[in-house]
């Protein structure tokens, strides 16, 4: 069992739901309440890490991010390494190819707030930060809470573009997913299926809690 | 009811701080060793001597050359690079992105590996692939992909030199690299698979098959060659001092690598 690559991955997780968060209730509002004319475009854009493959993205985040790009550059005169192939590198593609599992719910649990309540809480004189604070969250809270729990465990189950952009490093860059594929080509057999079961166990227990959670909302709610 | 969520948002953000700015672990500044994965079982037990000898640590990555040298070029902070093919040692080195040209640890061979209960016999100059390929009975035969993975070339050309490249086409599956392609071709999936002769010899995966060693004359050699990249370390330059000693030299010489004197 490789506990070094199982924390990296969990680390990874945490790392992309903490900055996904302020993400997914931004952007998730503002694609729930605000009519605007390229609403359609930004939405099918939040929506393209579920369709594209993850070698696009790892092809464009070794172009865009590498030791030659001006991003790569900045990054490397800033923190003195480069993005690419470091825990940073992985976080940053971490977020972007979770997206949508972070925006989508996020709206839909704002969509669900009537109008009314959203008028008569900003009629009561509450300002919008209040009125978020207050009002908003506490109704879209099982859409953030699905959102988050699809990030964290769509995280420690990406392969593809941690494959590209990873290096696999131990310790770094060698997610659990990673490690899995490495036992396999290593011949250790046993390994990889101890890591697999543990792996579909973190996974199936996260989304089992998320469901229970929102069940019990919902019924408060109702 | 709106405390109690609010408070359970708390709980979660604040489980998610704690996971995310764990403490890495403590084997974090180990150099890392960039090596081709025909060297998957060698290197792990070197590494394992050079800890015990040394007391220091090197981190190992596998995966087929022609990748590691993209990823060079991109910026990975590998200390040593363990390549299949000197070819890519000499690119790198042309570029700028190694001090010196490195020096030659192995020369490496291929093999053909049939696992346990193939219709296939393995035999040095391929006949018999060849005539089980002309009468049918070969559904999947795997080689490491000749695109980036140097393994995968020479085996290509064993292929092309015996005349039946063109044949094979129709079932050949391409490993990632060639610890992949000796995962298929063992796998029971495949009736065999031409993989590197350091992996047959490799305890994990010698009981799996047999195998015969194809001819050196039937490809380019494999001429393996290792360099420091920019930036090594002393631990670097420790494991690569390492590679040279007689106990390194014996572990490689034990896993089939032909070895050169001092060159």
């Amino acid at each position: 069992m490789d506990w070094t690559a199982l924390w990296l991955s969990l680390r990874l997780a945490g790392w992309t739901v903490i900055l996904l968060l302020p993400v997914s209730v931004l952007a998730g509002r503002l694609l729930a309440y605000r009519q605007f004319r390229s609403k359609g475009l930004v939405e099918a854009v939040v929506m393209l890490p579920l369709v594209l493959p993850p070698t696009v993205f790892g092809f464009y985040l070794l172009v865009t991010f590498g030791r030659n790009s001006p991003v790569g550059e900045l990054w490397q005169s800033l923190f003195g390494h480069q993005l690419v192939f470091s825990f940073e590198g992985l976080v940053v593609a971490s977020i972007i190819f979770n997206l949508p599992f972070a925006i989508q719910p996020a709206q839909r649990g704002f969509e669900a707030i009537p109008t009314e309540v959203r008028e008569a809480a900003s009629c009561c004189g509450m300002s919008p930060l209040r009125s978020l604070w207050k009002v908003e969250l506490p109704l879209a809270w099982p859409g953030l809470m699905t959102a988050m729990v699809l990030t964290f465990a769509h995280t420690l189950g990406e392969f593809g573009i941690v494959l590209m952009v990873g290096g696999s490093i131990p310790g770094e860059t060698k997610t659990i997913a990673i490690s899995i594929y490495d036992r396999v080509q290593g011949f250790d057999d046993r390994g990889a299926a101890i890591m697999s079961a543990v792996l579909v166990a973190i996974s199936l227990f996260t989304i089992a809690v998320t469901f229970w959670l929102s069940a019990r909302v919902g019924r408060r709610l109702s | 009811m709106l405390v109690s969520i609010a408070r359970r948002m708390r709980l979660a953000a604040a489980a998610a701080i704690v996971l995310a700015t764990g403490s890495a672990s403590a084997q974090n500044d180990a150099p890392v060793v960039a090596a081709a994965s025909d060297l998957q079982f060698a290197i792990t037990e070197i590494a394992r001597t050079f800890r015990a000898d040394t007391g220091m640590e090197v981190r190992l990555s596998f995966g087929s050359t022609g990748n590691f040298a993209r990823q060079i070029r991109e910026g990975a902070p590998f200390q040593i690079f363990m390549a299949a093919d000197e070819r890519f040692i000499a690119e790198l080195h042309a570029d700028g992105f190694t001090p010196d040209e490195g020096d030659l640890y192995a020369v490496g061979r291929v093999v053909i590996m049939v696992p346990n209960g193939s219709p296939l016999t393995p035999d040095p100059e391929l006949d018999n692939l060849a005539g089980m390929l002309a009468a049918g009975r070969i559904t999947r035969f795997a080689i490491a992909n000749p695109d980036h993975a140097p393994y995968g070339m020479r085996a290509m050309e064993a292929l092309i030199t015996k005349g039946i490249w063109d044949d094979l086409q129709p079932v050949i599956v391409l490993g990632e690299n060639v610890s992949q392609a000796a995962q298929f071709a063992l796998s029971g999936n495949a009736e065999g698979g031409i993989i590197a002769y350091s992996l047959a010899l490799a305890p994990e995966v010698a009981p799996k098959g047999t195998f015969a060693l194809i001819p050196e004359d039937w490809h380019e050699p494999l001429r393996q060659r290792m360099a420091l990249l920019n930036g090594a370390g002393e631990v670097a330059r420790a494991f690569y001092a390492y590679m040279n000693e007689p106990a390194a030299r014996e572990i490689m010489e034990r896993y089939g690598f032909v070895l050169h004197g001092g060159e």
